[in-house]
């Protein structure tokens, strides 16, 4: 991987997509989420990073109420997408999260086919009027996410079949599939070897380009590698959020120092 | 901090197992003999119980039957001579046993059968001869006049002194057999006119009075089995998958849904003959159904199966991976498209193997049964569904309960030919669940 980051960190003229003011979430009685304050820029990827049950993935499934699935889960606070409350009463989360897709910690492939696996998500929004542009969309979503050349003879050959790398890979075409603003990925890479670590890594400064991406990481080298805004989440809060460069060079707060030189965590 | 003592290293070498080892080894070792010990004892009454119940049984499946050219006189069916079918079914039944009593005496003298102190030959044969010889004279009265070649089944008398259950010794102090009619029955054997075969009446024909234990049947507790258990099928299955769905994937976890759930669970641990009396109180006397009817059993039937396939319906969603939910939410499904495309087909072949055995279960059910009168004594098939669902009907368990209570032997032996006919649907049904199974399982 080439490092361009100095070049691509240049962000400052991105507009913000995501707003959040003031979330508090509670787990039934535990507060998982301290009033965290923090906007997200499009086109840009930015990462969350802290140790183990700090509530950055909480945070992230804030983002497109994937929360709401979880009947313990309380939110408060504001949390908007293009000027837009996600809370809104008015807001359907299915469509919420058609803009707003998703990649989980584990690959989650459906038990069905490479092709349907892509194809499920366009099928149910409507996206394609015809198999021919099924068949386009499916293409474009699996070349997006850099899997087309490896799949592209087998797409009938079932998703769970490929290896966890491509797996992922694959989650991540059907995550594009259904043309998302901001891709949300949650610890993307954690069940991955390193050289289908490194695939993804390079995907997700691609996808850049389009998205606003949002990744959850337990590896600091990694958020280091793609991302080019950084917060750091310690017990529920959110202790610092700056340029990556910032916050691995010239952390503010002594908490961020510590955990990123390895004493906290 | 204070310092860690070290401990001392046992020399030992590792090719010696040490005490300690072998007592675990011995442990073991027992253990596995107790689990080979209840296996055997497991298997050893398995056999024995399929062997009792095929000894038993199997002889039900053979019966004896005579063939006797029956002398169809017109002085006797039609005495007018007009072939009016209204006078000719003016003769009941009884007018037609002299005409067997005619072809037996025919068929001793055409055979040169001389056997001493031979009384009321005819008794050999079957009470239901006549009944048969009647109606194929109201089918065919043109034939009225010619004679006619019938097969009939003979008595369970002489069908038992072949299958060994009756002997000469016996049939002195027997009423209703004598020694010299088995003499009769041996010689028209051979002749050739008298012979056991397979006994497809045991299958197809209805339940049959104690004057003729010979001609019982389990027709109409098939038909009656079997109507239920459409009715289980076609009510549980729907009733059950919806609420296991909605308890499962959609009801907020709160007080009621609590109490809800333990209610299911205690209800699959209801004995079952309060669902019979549930459903005498409520079906009959309440809404007012007939009593013996297939649908107030399929509907007590169904209330006894719901919490077995609820219960065994939600393990199966719940054993779907949440990770496919989340999956199927993260690309923008709404719950219910989540559920029905994803959790659905991955807990299908779950459900159903729930759901047979719920039904298998349904099946061998007979306590419920008798409460609502289906242990009633019924010689008339129900008609074809939806009608005859309203009509009487017993079933399988229930004409087993039935028939261990009739005095004859012949119905011994019958209840034990039913227990092999409900095992083989039992078998059948479990087997079509195993293969479901098999067929539908996916991995991942």
């Amino acid at each position: 991987m080439k490092d361009v980051r100095a070049d691509e960190r240049d962000t400052t003229m991105n507009d913000v997509k995501i707003e959040t003011k003031g979330v508090q979430v509670y787990y039934g009685e535990n507060h998982a989420i301290k009033d965290v304050s923090l906007a997200i820029k499009d086109k840009t990827v930015t990462a969350f990073i802290g140790p183990s049950g700090c509530g950055k993935s909480t945070f992230l499934r804030c983002l497109n109420r994937m929360n709401d699935t979880i009947d313990i889960a309380r939110i408060e606070g504001e949390i908007s997408i293009d000027g837009e409350d996600i809370y809104d009463p008015r807001v359907d989360p299915v469509q919420l999260r058609a803009k707003v897709g998703m990649v989980f910690q584990k690959p989650n492939p459906f038990p069905k086919s490479i092709f349907d696996n892509v194809a499920y998500g366009p099928k149910i929004h409507g996206l394609a009027s015809n198999k021919a542009e099924l068949d386009e969309i499916v293409e474009t979503s699996l070349r997006r996410a850099a899997i087309w050349d490896e799949v592209k003879d087998r797409l009938q050959a079932p998703g769970t079949g490929l290896s966890g790398g491509q797996q992922q890979r694959l989650c991540i075409a059907r995550a594009v599939a259904t043309s998302p603003e901001v891709l949300l990925m949650d610890e993307p890479c954690s069940a991955l070897d390193p050289i289908a670590t490194a695939q993804v890594e390079e995907l997700i400064s691609e996808l850049r380009t389009r998205y606003s991406v949002v990744i959850v990481t337990h590896s600091m080298q990694q958020a280091a590698r793609v991302s080019q805004k950084t917060a750091f989440f310690h017990l529920g809060d959110m202790v610092e959020y700056g340029e990556t460069d910032d916050i691995f060079t010239n952390p503010q707060d002594p908490r961020t120092e510590k955990y990123i030189t390895g004493r906290i965590g | 901090m204070t310092a860690i003592p070290d401990t001392p290293s046992r020399p030992s070498s590792i090719l010696e197992a040490d005490a300690r080892t072998r007592k675990r080894n011995a442990a073991e070792k027992r253990f596995r003999m107790y689990g080979l010990g209840a296996i055997f004892v497991g298997l050893t009454a398995l056999v024995l119980l399929l062997t009792s119940i095929l000894m038993q049984g199997l002889p039900a499946f053979q019966q004896s039957y005579v063939t006797l050219e029956v002398p169809l006189l017109e002085d006797t069916l039609d005495p007018s001579g007009e072939r009016n079918i209204d006078d000719i079914a003016g003769v009941i039944s009884f007018g037609y046993n002299g005409l067997i009593e005619q072809a037996v005496e025919d068929a001793i003298e055409t055979q040169g059968i001389e056997i001493e102190g031979l009384d009321d030959p005819a008794e050999i044969v079957s009470n239901q001869a006549a009944a048969q010889v009647r109606r194929f004279v109201l089918a065919n009265p043109e034939r009225i006049g010619t004679s006619e070649t019938f097969r009939f089944l003979t008595t369970s008398r002489v069908d038992q002194y072949y299958k060994g259950q009756v002997t000469m010794a016996s049939a002195e102090r027997d009423s209703q057999i004598s020694p010299q009619q088995l003499q009769l029955a041996e010689a028209l054997a051979e002749a050739g006119l008298l012979e056991q075969s397979f006994n497809w009446n045991f299958v197809t024909q209805p339940d049959a009075s104690d004057q003729r234990p010979e001609a019982a049947g389990l027709g109409v507790a098939i038909l009656g089995s079997a109507y239920m258990m459409l009715i289980v099928l076609c009510l549980a299955l729907p009733i059950g998958v919806a609420a296991s769905i909605y308890l499962e994937e959609f009801a907020p976890t709160n007080r009621i849904t609590d109490i809800i759930e333990v209610n299911i669970s205690n209800l699959a641990a209801v004995p079952s003959i309060v669902f019979g009396i549930l459903g005498l109180a409520i079906f009959i006397n309440f809404a007012g159904l007939p009593q013996s009817a297939p649908i107030v059993g399929g509907l007590v039937l169904t209330l006894m199966t719901l919490p077995t396939i609820i219960i065994s319906t939600r393990a199966s969603l719940k054993s779907v991976p949440p990770s496919i939910r989340d999956a199927a939410l993260g690309v923008g499904a709404s719950k219910m498209q989540a559920v029905f495309h994803h959790v659905l087909p991955l807990a299908g072949p779950g459900i159903l193997t729930g759901t047979i055995i719920g039904l298998a279960q349904a099946l061998g059910e007979t306590a419920p049964l008798l409460l609502i009168g289906m242990v009633a004594f019924v010689t008339e098939y129900p008609d074809a569904p939806p009608e005859g669902f309203f009509d009487p009907a017993t079933a399988l368990p229930v004409q087993v309960y039935n028939w261990t209570q009739r005095a004859d032997p012949a119905f011994a032996e019958r209840a034990s030919g039913a227990i092999i006919v409900l095992l083989v649907f039992l078998a059948i049904m479990n087997i079509t669940a195993i293969l479901l199974r098999r067929r539908f399982e996916r991995r991942w």
